[in-house]
């Protein structure tokens, strides 16, 4: 069964998949710093959606989507195209590819993300392993 | 989508006047003590004279160079001013004035935080001249920045791809009084940097050319140049800068990865240590397939029937350059003790686990997979996990 991206089913699917996973509890165990994921319109998805985490030592505390963006201040927010999101996902894009080419914008804490980059490829990975109906 | 960066390079014999080409007011020379003492500072400034530019000299850059070293440059630039940085020595050097010169056009920015994600806006004050004065680091002509966090004993792979040098100058004249050590660690980091350059996920037409062809050189010259031979240390020179761009472009993997853990915890210079892992990686890797080795073992005319008879000829190939080159083939050799070794074992995984390179290689070790990794490049056996 899929789930439909982005949902907030997806995103808590997505939840149980990084507290499941021992490579991402190895990766990221000094990340601190909760995150928004941001998909932009495209296909059928006509309002940007807004997925919050929160990524603490290698563990994922809460995962929900936003109704109201603006309720939080999140160390990190990961924004772009439902488009791109789908090829990052679907390991037709690397993830590292896609923010150093702009295709995804990162914002946050750079030296965080710097000293922790195993960590977001793990995060990415997990992505990759949810079953997921995309809009395009 | 990806690009290719390269700077303008200009080479060979005499390569060095380029610099009185530069017009400004001011220029500032990043350089260190030992360049200093040995008169290639002097070259420099006697090069940059028909500009007429006031210079400003920092000879302070120590091996494997702090965030502290590159904040306290990149002060004395915003002070001072300059058109024009000029970077003339080896990798830390030219990383450390790389460093200050983003330091100096945002002094917003955290050093630990140059990234490769976020536009810089370089060049609104000033512009890069990169002089080798090794043959193997390649940062003349890479975006790549190694920079070292001496409260965490851990060096970080940064970078940004607006840190390509305007200018690379590749003048065979700096290098030919350089020490066989230095020549052999250089050169084999070049090497590493050709063969991870040419394998890693982020190979592409555009890099596989250069860093073949950095490979071959390096396989018929470093010997020669070692011993001292003058030609031998021009295609050396050039080598290095090819790999830079091969490399610098596709980026490097898992050898630099550990290499950058094992040079911030126990100081092995950094050649020899990416060097030193290079073989013990390949080993690795072709084990997770998706490897490139056939390729890489027919173009240097080896053995390559299949991956892995590729792979162990490749390996074979290296380690008899470094002995060729009286490099070490194990951490023991290069001087790390087991109880070094174990006692540090868990800094060593998490910093290479962490290190920007080791993502980009075809098979992404675990944490345990590092640690035999380690292991077995101390004791000098195959990887056979």
């Amino acid at each position: 069964m899929t789930i439909p991206f982005p949902s907030d089913a997806w995103i808590k699917a997505m939840m149980v998949d990084l507290n499941e996973s021992a490579a991402y509890l190895e990766a990221a165990k000094n990340w601190e710093g909760d995150f928004y994921f941001v998909v932009n319109p495209g296909g059928t998805l006509s309002e940007p959606v807004t997925l919050y985490m929160d990524l603490w030592h290698g563990k994922c505390r809460d995962a929900h989507a936003m109704d109201d963006p603006a309720a939080l201040a999140p160390a990190f927010r990961l924004a772009g195209p439902v488009a791109t999101w789908k090829k990052v996902m679907s390991k037709q894009l690397d993830p590292m590819q896609a923010m150093m080419t702009g295709q995804l914008k990162l914002t946050g804490n750079m030296a965080m993300v710097m000293k922790n980059v195993r960590a977001a490829k793990e995060l990415v990975e997990s992505c990759t392993r949810i079953p997921t109906d995309f809009p395009v | 989508m990806w690009y290719f960066s390269s700077p303008q390079i200009v080479h060979g014999e005499g390569a060095l006047s380029h610099l009185g080409t530069l017009t400004g007011e001011r220029a500032c020379v990043v350089t260190d003590a030992t360049l200093k003492r040995l008169g290639l500072l002097d070259q420099v400034l006697a090069a940059l004279e028909p500009g007429g530019m006031q210079v400003l000299v920092i000879d302070s850059v120590e091996p494997d160079p702090s965030l502290k070293t590159v904040r306290a440059g990149a002060q004395q630039m915003l002070d001072f001013a300059p058109q024009w940085i000029v970077a003339l020595g080896g990798g830390s050097v030219i990383d450390a004035a790389k460093g200050m010169w983003i330091l100096y056009e945002r002094p917003d920015i955290d050093a630990a935080a140059i990234n490769p994600i976020e536009t810089l806006g370089l060049r609104g004050k000033a512009r890069f001249v990169a002089i080798p004065t090794t043959s193997g680091t390649g940062s003349e002509a890479t975006w790549a920045i190694v920079l070292t966090d001496t409260d965490e004993r851990r060096k970080l792979g940064l970078g940004s791809r607006e840190a390509i040098p305007d200018f690379a100058i590749i003048d065979p004249a700096l290098v030919a009084g350089l020490p066989a050590r230095l020549r052999a660690d250089t050169g084999l980091d070049a090497l590493t940097h050709a063969v991870e350059g040419f394998t890693s996920t982020y190979a592409s037409d555009f890099t596989d050319g250069l860093c073949l062809h950095a490979a071959k050189l390096v396989f018929a010259n470093l010997p020669a140049a070692v011993a001292g031979d003058a030609a031998a240390s021009e295609h050396m020179h050039n080598a290095a800068t090819l790999a830079g761009l091969g490399f610098g472009n596709s980026m490097a993997a898992l050898a630099h990865g550990m290499g950058h853990s094992l040079g911030g915890v126990f100081h092995v210079p950094h050649g020899r240590a990416v060097a030193l892992f290079l073989p013990y990686t390949i080993e690795f890797c072709v084990r997770g397939g998706g490897t490139r080795y056939m390729e890489l073992a027919r173009a240097l005319d080896l053995p390559a029937g299949d991956e892995e008879q590729a792979a162990a000829g490749l390996v074979k190939a290296i380690r008899d350059l470094e002995r060729a080159v009286g490099q070490p083939l194990t951490l023991e050799e290069a001087g790390v003790s087991r109880e070094q070794l174990e006692a540090e074992l868990g800094l060593l995984v998490d910093n290479a686990m962490n290190d920007t390179q080791t993502i980009m290689a075809t098979r992404i070790a675990s944490d345990e997979e590092l640690r035999e990794l380690f292991r077995a490049a101390w004791e000098g056996r195959t990887v056979e996990i």
